[in-house]
C-alpha cells in the first residue's frame, strides 16, 4: 500500500505543468533521435544532457529518461520505414518490420511497434515500482566493499555477456577508469596525472567530454562512413479505420509480447546486456514459441512484436540497478547516472530516503512518458517519415555543431573541446578495429566512485582483498562477477570438447 | 585492417606505458594508515591495459581475433576522403573558435559542410547556417546564461549584452 501513496505523490509531481512538458517534448525529440538512422537514445542524451541545465534537476533527469522512452519508439520507425535500424535496439524489429513494408503493410508494423512498445514499457514500469523499493531497502545496508563488488560484477558482465573481443573489452574498461584518475586525487588532493602539463587536466576529465566524443563525433563518423548508399522509403497510408484494424489485429501477438516485456526487462537489468541483446533475445524465442516460425523473416507481426516489446521494457530495466544500487545497466543510464551525480542527486540506496519525492516524480513520469510516446508515436508517423527525408548532410553538421557546443558548455573550457575531438576522432578508429566503447564510457562514470570504494576498503582489512570474499553479499556477488569472467572460457572448453568429440 | 590492429595495438600499448609512468609521480605503494597511495589506482590500471594490449597482440599473431584475419581495406579510397575532410573541417572550425569565435566559426562549418559535401543549394545552406547561431545565442547566452567563445567578433556583442542582459 505504501507503494501506492508513494506513486500517487509521484504522479502528483510527474504532472506539474514543467515537467509534464517535459515529457511530452521529450517523448517527441525521442522518437526523432530514435527515428534517424545513426542515432540512438544514448546520443539523444549524451549531446542533449547539457542543453537540459535550462531546468531544474529533477525536471531535467525526467526530460531525459522520456527520451530514452522515446528513442525506443522511434527506433522501430527507420527499421521499419527504411530497413535502416534506427538505432541498435531496433536492429531485430528489421527482420519482419521491413519485409512487412514491403508488402504493402507498414502501417501494420508500425502500429503493433508503437502498441508492442507500450506493453512492454508498461508492464517493467509496474515491474520496477515493485522491486526498486525493496532493492533500495537491501543496499541500504551497503559498505564500500559491497559498491566495489556490485562494480565488478557490472564490468564482468562485458567479459562474460558482451560478446565482443575479450582483451579488447578489458582495455576498454581499464582506459575509461584511467581517464576517471585524472584530475586531483580524492584522498590526498594532491594533482595527478596532469598529461603534458596542461591545466585543463586539473578539473578532471568530464565524463561527458568521452560520451560526446564517442556517442556525438564518432557517432557521427561511423554514420558518415557507412550510409552512403541512398535510402528507399516505403509509404504507408494511416486511417483511424485502420489503427483499430492493426490493434485488434493483435490480439493473437497477446503472448509473444507478455515474453518479450518478461524478457527484455530481465535482460534490462544486466549492465552488458541492455536492450539491443535483449530484443534480438526475444525475437529468438518469439521464434522457437511460435507455431509457425517458418514465416519468421518474411513479415511475421510476433517478429515485430518481440522485439519491440523487449527494447521498451529493457530500457526501464536497465533504470533499476542504476537508481537503487548505483549501477546503470545500460551505456543510457551510464550517461544519466553521471547527469544526475553532476546535479547532487546521485543515484543509490540514498536517493530512495533523502530524494524519495524526486524518485517517486521520475517513476511516475516513466509511466506517462510511456503513454505519450505511445500517442505522439501513432499520431505523427506522417511526420516522422517526413523527417526521415531529411538529408543526411544537414543533420550531421548540426549534430556536429551541438556536440561541440554541448561539449563546452558544462566546463566552458575550450580544453574540453579539443579533449572530445580526439576522443571522438580515436574512438572512431578503434571502434573499426572492434573495440567496444561503452565499457569505457561505463568506467569513467562508475570510476569516481569505485575509486574511493575500492580504496576504503582496502584500508578497512589493512590491504588484504579477502574482505572482498569475508563479507556475505560483497562475497557472493565477486564470486557471480568471477563466473561471469570465466565464462567465455568456460564456452571456449566445451566447444573444443565438443569438436574433439 | 591488419597492420591497423598492429599499430593500434602498439600504440595503446605506449599509451599504457606513459599511463604507468604519469602515475609513478605519485606514490603508487602502500601507505601506512592512508591505504593505496595515489597513483595506486592507474598505476595498476594502465598495467592492465599494457597486459591487454601484449593480449591483443598475441591474438593478432596468433590471427585468433576477426580482425587480424581481415584482408579488407582499414580504410578504402572514399572512406578516406571523407574522413580527411569532416574530420579536417571540424579541426578547423575548433582552431577557429579560438580566432573568430563559435558565431563566426559554426557558420562557416555548416556553410562548407552543406554545400560541399552535401551540395545543397545556397538557399538551404544560407538558412541553416544563419540560424543555427541565432538560435544558440538565444539558448546559450540567453536562457543559460553561458557565454560562449567569441574571439575577435566580441566587440559586435556589446549592443546585443545591453540589450539582452
Amino acid at each position: 500500500m505504501e507503494v501506492l501513496n508513494l506513486l500517487a505523490g509521484g504522479f502528483a509531481i510527474a504532472f506539474e505543468p514543467l515537467n509534464l512538458a517535459l515529457v511530452v517534448f521529450g517523448c517527441a525529440i525521442g522518437l526523432f533521435v530514435g527515428a534517424m538512422p545513426g542515432l540512438g537514445s544514448v546520443n539523444g542524451v549524451a549531446i542533449l544532457l547539457p542543453m537540459t541545465f535550462l531546468v531544474p534537476p529533477e525536471s531535467a533527469i525526467i526530460f531525459l529518461a522520456a527520451l530514452y522512452y522515446g528513442a525506443m519508439y522511434g527506433g522501430a520507425i527507420s527499421s521499419i520505414m527504411l530497413g535502416i535500424p534506427g538505432a541498435s535496439t531496433a536492429v531485430a524489429t528489421t527482420f519482419d518490420g521491413r519485409p512487412l513494408a514491403l508488402q504493402g503493410k507498414a502501417d501494420v508494423a508500425l502500429i503493433s511497434a508503437a502498441v508492442a512498445s507500450f506493453v512492454g514499457g508498461t508492464i517493467s514500469v509496474v515491474l520496477f515500482t515493485l522491486f526498486a523499493p525493496p532493492l533500495a531497502e537491501i543496499a541500504l545496508t551497503f559498505g564500500s566493499p559491497e559498491i566495489f563488488a556490485l562494480m565488478v560484477l557490472a564490468f564482468a558482465t562485458f567479459i562474460g555477456l558482451g560478446g565482443d573481443d575479450i582483451p579488447k573489452t578489458l582495455f576498454s574498461i581499464f582506459i575509461g577508469l584511467a581517464m576517471s584518475a585524472v584530475g586531483l586525487d580524492i584522498i590526498s588532493g594532491q594533482p595527478r596525472l596532469i598529461f603534458f602539463g596542461l591545466p585543463g587536466f586539473y578539473h578532471g576529465i568530464n565524463f561527458l567530454v568521452l560520451a560526446i566524443g564517442i556517442y556525438g563525433i564518432g557517432e557521427m563518423l561511423w554514420t558518415v562512413e557507412v550510409s552512403r548508399g541512398k535510402m528507399s522509403i516505403s509509404q504507408a497510408t494511416m486511417s483511424l479505420r485502420r489503427i483499430v484494424d492493426g490493434v485488434i489485429g493483435l490480439k493473437s501477438s497477446v503472448k509473444t509480447m507478455l515474453m518479450g516485456s518478461f524478457l527484455g526487462y530481465f535482460v534490462g537489468i544486466l549492465p552488458a546486456a541492455g536492450a539491443t541483446p535483449g530484443s534480438l533475445m526475444a525475437y529468438g524465442v518469439a521464434k522457437t514459441i511460435s507455431k509457425d516460425p517458418g514465416s519468421f523473416g518474411k513479415g511475421n507481426v510476433d517478429g515485430v512484436v518481440a522485439p519491440e516489446a523487449a527494447n521498451n521494457a529493457a530500457s526501464t530495466g536497465a533504470m533499476l540497478p542504476m537508481l537503487t544500487l548505483g549501477i546503470p545497466g545500460s551505456p543510457t543510464t551510464a550517461i544519466l547516472l553521471g547527469g544526475m551525480v553532476i546535479w547532487g542527486l546521485e543515484p543509490g540506496p540514498l536517493l530512495f530516503v533523502e530524494h524519495s519525492d524526486f524518485v517517486w516524480g521520475l517513476i511516475a513520469s516513466l509511466y506517462a512518458a510511456n503513454l505519450f510516446a505511445l500517442l505522439i508515436n501513432i499520431a505523427f508517423i506522417p511526420a516522422f517519415i517526413w523527417v526521415l527525408r531529411m538529408p543526411f548532410t544537414i543533420l550531421a553538421p548540426i549534430i556536429f555543431v551541438l556536440c561541440i557546443v554541448g561539449g563546452y558548455a558544462p566546463t566552458q573550457d575550450m580544453h574540453d573541446v579539443w579533449l572530445m575531438l580526439i576522443f571522438g576522432i580515436v574512438g572512431y578508429l578503434m571502434r573499426k578495429l572492434d573495440y567496444p566503447l561503452a565499457p569505457a564510457v561505463l568506467a569513467i562514470v562508475l570510476g569516481p566512485l569505485a575509486e574511493p570504494a575500492l580504496r576504503q576498503s582496502l584500508l578497512i582489512s589493512n590491504g588484504s582483498f579477502a574482505i572482498f570474499f569475508e563479507r556475505p553479499f560483497a562475497g557472493v556477488i565477486m564470486v557471480i562477477a568471477l563466473g561471469l569472467l570465466i565464462l567465455p572460457v568456460l564456452q571456449k572448453i566445451v566447444r573444443y570438447a565438443r569438436r574433439s568429440a | 585492417m591488419r597492420r591497423a590492429e598492429f599499430v593500434m595495438a602498439v600504440v595503446m600499448a605506449l599509451v599504457s606505458l606513459y599511463l604507468m609512468w604519469k602515475s609513478a609521480e605519485l606514490p603508487v605503494g602502500w601507505i601506512p594508515d592512508e591505504g593505496p597511495g595515489g597513483g595506486a589506482f592507474p598505476f595498476w590500471l594502465g598495467a592492465g591495459m599494457l597486459v591487454c594490449t601484449l593480449w591483443i597482440f598475441l591474438r593478432w599473431f596468433r590471427r585468433t581475433s576477426e580482425v587480424s584475419r581481415s584482408s579488407e581495406a582499414y580504410f578504402d579510397g572514399r572512406a578516406l576522403t571523407l574522413f580527411l575532410i569532416v574530420g579536417g573541417s571540424l579541426t578547423v572550425m575548433i582552431g577557429s573558435i579560438h580566432l573568430v569565435g563559435v558565431y563566426g566559426a559554426v557558420p562557416l562549418f555548416l556553410a562548407f559542410y552543406m554545400r560541399f559535401l552535401g551540395r545543397h543549394g545556397w538557399p538551404t545552406t544560407g538558412a541553416v547556417a544563419l540560424s543555427t547561431p541565432i538560435v544558440a545565442f538565444f539558448f546559450f547566452e540567453i536562457a543559460l546564461n553561458i557565454t560562449l567563445p567569441k574571439g575577435l567578433t566580441e566587440p559586435l556583442f556589446y549592443p546585443l549584452y545591453d540589450i539582452f542582459l
